[in-house]
């Protein structure tokens, strides 16, 4: 499943980022934890709600600006279909 | 040294049902034994330290602490991702919301079957807990904390498998899992009515793959097969020692569930020696920590790595021996105790069906 563009990801009812003091930072949900390396984190923490897809594939790609804009929405699509795959991700 | 990244707190044994395949060891703690909050406060941050990222606070039924918000929070507070292994019969809505409120991330509701009548039959329990669980369900999706349903299935519940996913489908958490009964403690006592026949679990199978597929999405669905029916062991607590600490209700620190089964194995407390020094240095967790301790056919197997050598508490329970490979191993000189279990669970029965024994219900421990 691609997502819309104007969906709005947040975190699934149980699942969360542990703190930010707390190495290596992980995604939390029932019985498993999923590591996040900088770009996963850095998408994760904008499923917030608030942000529709579409933004955070903008704001991904000032983050990556050296990457190619088209690869860096691809991916940000593939991971988000993942999380949501995975009850880790609700899209509002 | 691996690390444990789970801390499963049994914090008590004392629980309101009487399921006839619970997981607590035949010895059960009493109340007067059980560790003060203080302890528990002292263990989940010991956790935390170490590594752990996640705590199941279990039991026993662990609504049975007045103190458990205290502990959620001490859980939370310490870092941890806390989930809670209930029946969901002592609860309330506002004792929820405190839960929840304390820091509670997702919470585990355990049904004995599809039908009302199952909570009687299989954890003699009182009426109304049906509609408790039901009520339980409602709330936990209400507050937005994570749930998962957990059905307990074996020969007596399984031909209704369709109807329990129509009932998760309905209730729709974020995840189910169907545990097939694993033989130990009361299972294992109440095996002959329990382990399922190769048809019904050929069946299950069927109707869980498909099930999987088609809620894929909007609930992961997750299932646990009885190994008595599988070619190789299962990779029993991830490897010995290696991802997961279990603390029982008086602070025992096992390495699974079942092994104080075994004999001669010495667990040390949690009273006397901090969770670091018990993961390390612990008798009973080097016993069969890595592969030091495997006898053949394991020591020279291309699969140990893959399962660890199976279950210790399995090897003793079937061969007397916890040293001993896992019985339900293809490769394993012990496999016939476990085919003729299977057969005899498989034999034609011709005329009218045989006398089952009597339940052994698991008593509540005061």
């Amino acid at each position: 499943m691609t997502p819309e563009m104007e969906a709005r990801p947040r975190l699934a009812p149980g699942c969360r980022l542990n703190e930010a003091k707390q190495q290596p930072r992980v995604l939390l949900m029932p019985e498993r934890a999923l590591r996040l390396n900088g770009p996963s984190l850095e998408i994760v923490e904008r499923c917030d709600g608030t942000r529709t897809v579409r933004q955070i594939i903008t704001e991904m790609q000032k983050l990556y600006a050296k990457a190619e804009p088209q690869k860096v929405e691809q991916d940000i699509l593939g991971y988000l279909a993942l999380l949501h795959e995975e009850r880790a991700l609700d899209f509002e | 040294m691996p690390k444990p990244l789970v801390l499963i707190a049994e914090l008590t044994h004392r629980c309101p049902l009487h399921c006839v395949y619970c997981s607590n060891p035949r010895e059960m703690v009493r109340r007067d034994g059980e560790l003060p909050t203080e302890a528990w406060t002292r263990v989940v941050q010991e956790a935390a330290a170490l590594g752990v990222l996640q705590t199941d606070l279990t039991g026993g039924e662990p609504l049975a602490r007045t103190d458990l918000m205290e502990i959620v929070g001490a859980a939370r507070g310490a870092g941890l991702y806390v989930s809670l292994i209930t029946s969901g019969a002592p609860l309330d809505e506002r004792r929820l919301e405190g839960l929840a409120g304390a820091g509670l991330d997702h919470l585990q509701l355990s049904f004995q079957g599809a039908r009302e009548e199952n909570a009687a039959q299989f954890a003699n329990a009182s009426a109304g807990t049906w509609e408790q669980k039901l009520r339980v369900a409602r709330w936990v999706k209400q507050i937005r904390i994570g749930l998962t349903l957990n059905f307990v299935i074996h020969r007596e519940n399984v031909d209704q498998l369709p109807e329990m996913i129509a009932l998760g489908e309905e209730i729709a958490p974020g995840r189910i899992e169907f545990a097939h009964v694993q033989y130990y403690g009361w299972a294992f006592a109440n095996r002959a009515r329990l382990l399922p026949t190769r048809e019904q679990l050929d069946r299950s199978l069927e109707i869980l793959k498909s099930a999987e597929e088609r809620l894929r999405g909007r609930t992961r669905v997750e299932y646990i097969v009885p190994d008595y029916y599988a070619k190789y062991p299962k990779a029993c607590m991830e490897g010995w020692g290696r991802k997961a600490m279990i603390v029982a209700p008086g602070g025992d620190a096992l390495p699974c569930h079942a092994a104080p089964a075994i004999p001669g194995l010495a667990f040390d407390n949690v009273r006397e020696h901090s969770l670091r020094e018990i993961w390390e240095d612990s008798a009973a967790f080097r016993r069969f920590r890595g592969e030091e301790w495997m006898p053949e056919p394991c020591r020279s197997c291309d699969r140990r790595a893959a399962d660890f050598g199976g279950c210790r508490c399995q090897a003793y329970l079937l061969a007397g021996d916890a040293a001993l490979t896992d019985p339900v191993c293809s490769r394993s000189p012990q496999r016939p105790l476990v085919d003729a279990i299977v057969s005899a669970t498989n034999a034609p029965r011709a005329g009218m069906p045989p006398a089952m024994p009597d339940w052994v219900y698991r008593p509540n421990p005061s």
